[in-house]
């Protein structure tokens, strides 16, 4: 269940893979749903499937956080300037993750209104912290998702890299935790 | 500077050509609205207003001769009481506030009807488009207010179309009523 210093536990892996698919399908979706027409069927279903999956990944983002600073993390591969990268990379991949839920929090819950997640339970608005909040937090939330993409690609293209390339161990144990 | 410019003419060209009193519209005190509502899928009115704007009449109590009306709205200030729907709104679907951040009337000409009917004859700029407007109006009432001054107020409504200022129209067709109640204080 738990890392060791040369594999991730299959609740890390969990947590990746999860988020790797809700994170890219959550900007499919972003990505479609700012064009749709008014009369579209899905132009009140599709933002709040959205904002609901986003504040339940919001929370699986604090879980995964929390889990990595109580757990060992496996040793990184590479040169020491590869390394160095990779962590920069890394902190600000979770960086961007935490802006984009907040902002996109703060785009919906800038009224006082608060956000319905899934009719299962209401995230409460704090009202607003800025002027031209919905605006503000619309922009950020906006480019701040088209970087996180980028460094998604970055992100996979180094993995493959050290398969493809270096045929190391990177993408193979975020895969499995047999060591 | 052209705007002052501008101002200052008008004002010169107004105060040269009668004793009307100018009245500032009372903004401060919020004792003024800008209104609107539209059709929400032909089945109710959507209502919202412009909480930032300014303005001025020339009225001289009597005639409406030389009276004259001139308002400047700040399109970005529009509120329909929901943060994403002023967001869309603000955005280049619709009033596109970051190209066009004002909207302007100017009365040319006040023509009375009867039965204390205005037709007040103007230009509205929206969206970087000028056109002739006429809006309806009436005068509510004027007189001393209890804090030493002197008040008198309007109100007028209008209806246009967006397409006719060169907007989107994203929901199809739409129109949409202005509602304008202002006050305004005797300088």
């Amino acid at each position: 269940m738990k890392n060791t210093t040369h594999t991730y536990g299959w609740v890390a892996i969990a947590l990746h893979w999860v988020s790797a698919v809700v994170v890219i399908g959550l900007f499919a979706c972003g990505w479609w749903m700012v064009d749709l027409n008014y009369y579209s069927d899905w132009y009140k279903t599709a933002p709040f499937l959205h904002k609901s999956t986003g504040v339940l990944l919001f929370g699986l983002i604090l879980f995964r956080l929390m889990w990595k600073v109580t757990n060992v993390s496996p040793s990184k591969i590479g040169n020491a300037l590869e390394k160095r990268v990779a962590s920069i990379a890394h902190a600000i991949l979770y960086l961007l993750l935490l802006l984009i839920c907040i902002t996109g929090y703060l785009i919906s819950t800038a009224d006082g209104r608060g956000i319905e997640v899934f009719s299962w339970f209401t995230l409460p608005s704090f009202g607003a912290w800025f002027d031209k909040q919905a605006d503000i937090a619309g922009l950020v939330h906006q480019y701040a998702a088209y970087a996180l993409m980028g460094l998604v690609l970055l992100h996979v293209i180094a993995a493959l890299k050290h398969h493809f390339i270096n045929k190391d161990n990177t993408l193979k144990r975020m895969l499995s935790n047999r060591s | 500077m052209k705007k002052r410019l501008i101002g200052a003419i008008i004002a010169a060209a107004i105060s040269g050509a009668s004793q009307a009193a100018e009245y500032v519209i009372d903004t401060k005190g919020a004792h003024a609205f800008i209104n609107f509502k539209t059709s929400h899928l032909g089945v109710s009115w959507l209502t919202g207003r412009f909480n930032t704007f300014d303005g001025r009449f020339f009225y001289d109590g009597k005639s409406y001769e030389n009276a004259k009306i001139e308002v400047n709205i700040d399109t970005s200030s529009i509120d329909s009481n929901h943060a994403e729907r002023d967001k869309h709104l603000r955005s280049d679907d619709f009033l596109n506030v970051a190209k066009h951040p004002t909207a302007k009337f100017v009365s040319s000409k006040i023509v009375e009807k009867g039965d204390g009917k205005l037709e007040v004859q103007g230009v509205f700029t929206l969206y970087g488009t000028t056109k002739d407007i006429v809006i309806d109006a009436q005068k509510i009432g004027e007189g001393k207010d209890p804090w030493g001054g002197y008040r008198a107020g309007f109100s007028g409504t209008t209806e246009i179309r967006l397409a006719d200022f060169g907007m989107k129209e994203v929901l199809g067709p739409t129109t949409v009523m202005l509602d304008l109640h202002v006050e305004g204080i005797r300088k």
